[in-house]
């Protein structure tokens, strides 16, 4: 059961990462670098760069800095409308079915190297990193200085992201000769970075989401709101903690189904013996259980 | 921290108060911006810019 789940998630996953990234041509050596067709209006709903030679979608944290203009005082509707109306939908359950670095650091993890456990402290700290990075680097520097295409200067896509680097920086170097010419230390921080990355990803389960991640910040502050929910039925838990043992995300879905950690995988429903978890749908009248669940 | 649970008719205001959002956005040519960044190689995103 837990393995038809597990497979049926990361053909989910997968399927969703060639969609959104299934603009061949990008990838054929002298085609064009990238799609500029007029899908690039929309957002996908995962981390995806939009340089990436088969991005058919726009990133939404990328799109986002860019129409932040502090001078003309503009804030960015469309993307925060976009991004807010798929969390109150659903949380972050882009996180664990439709992100398609989230995908690759889970089959990262899956190599058989020795895992590593944040100590706790540590981890709940480094937790409130994705969101220095969200209110700094996604909202508030790209507020202030612009770029020379005159929108928003994407900071966290230039300083932090690793994703870029392996959608879109690698691959258009590898297929571009000029671009190679022109690698310097920015891309070699950014290297760097994601070599980290997956480093990290191959002895922890999902860093970048757990530490790093904007979008995750973001989504995170609509788990308590959102309309598809964890559901936890308190008689039929006997509290014997199965599914926080297998949790990636360290969350205890006995104590908070609807943690701000959770990406709703569905690991935890599929582990329970009890059958005391599972999705749902928020109602009017809170079920029994769900208030002590509203924890961050 | 405890957090008290959004009452359900407030998760459907606030939802249709982000599409609104989405839509005021869309309509004063915000995705006008957003096509502009996403189809042009964004060398920052990439370390080269």
């Amino acid at each position: 059961m837990a393995e038809k789940h597990n497979r049926r998630r990361t053909f989910i996953q997968a399927g969703w990462g060639i969609l959104s990234n299934a603009y061949v041509r990008g990838f054929l050596p002298g085609g064009p670098a990238i799609y500029t067709g007029p899908l690039k209006r929309f957002c996908v709903p995962g981390m995806n760069c939009y340089s990436c030679p088969g991005a058919l979608g726009a990133c939404p944290i990328g799109a986002m800095q860019a129409v932040f203009d502090g001078r003309q005082r503009k804030f960015s509707f469309y993307v925060v409308g976009y991004l807010s109306a798929i969390g109150f939908l659903a949380g972050r359950f882009v996180c664990g079915w439709l992100c398609l670095f989230g995908l690759i650091q889970e089959l990262l993890y899956k190599i058989p190297v020795p895992k590593i456990k944040v100590p706790e402290k540590i981890d709940h700290a480094l937790r409130y990193l994705k969101y220095v990075m969200l209110s700094v680097f996604v909202f508030l520097l790209p507020f202030f200085f612009r770029s020379e295409l005159n929108t928003g200067y994407p900071f966290f896509c230039k300083y932090v992201c690793p994703v870029g680097t392996l959608e879109g920086g690698i691959p258009l170097v590898l297929l571009n000769p000029l671009m190679r010419q022109s690698l310097g230390w920015l891309f070699r921080w950014k290297f760097f970075i994601l070599i980290v990355c997956i480093i990290a990803s191959m002895t922890t389960y999902r860093p970048f989401c757990k530490y790093i991640c904007p979008l995750g910040a973001f989504y995170s502050l609509f788990q308590n709101a959102s309309l598809v929910r964890m559901r936890l039925d308190e008689e039929a838990c006997v509290h014997c903690g199965i599914c926080a043992s297998k949790c990636g995300m360290n969350v205890n879905p006995s104590l908070r189904p609807n943690s701000m950690e959770c990406i709703r995988c569905g690991e935890c429903i599929n582990a329970c013996p009890k059958h005391a978890l599972s999705f749902g749908i928020k109602e009017i009248k809170p079920e029994k259980g769900e208030l002590k669940g509203e924890m961050s | 921290m405890n957090r008290r649970r959004v009452p359900t008719a407030v998760t459907y205001i606030l939802l249709a108060a982000a599409i609104a959002f989405c839509a005021f956005g869309a309509v004063r040519g915000e995705t006008d911006i957003v096509l502009k960044k996403a189809v042009n190689i964004c060398m920052e995103c990439i370390g080269l810019g």
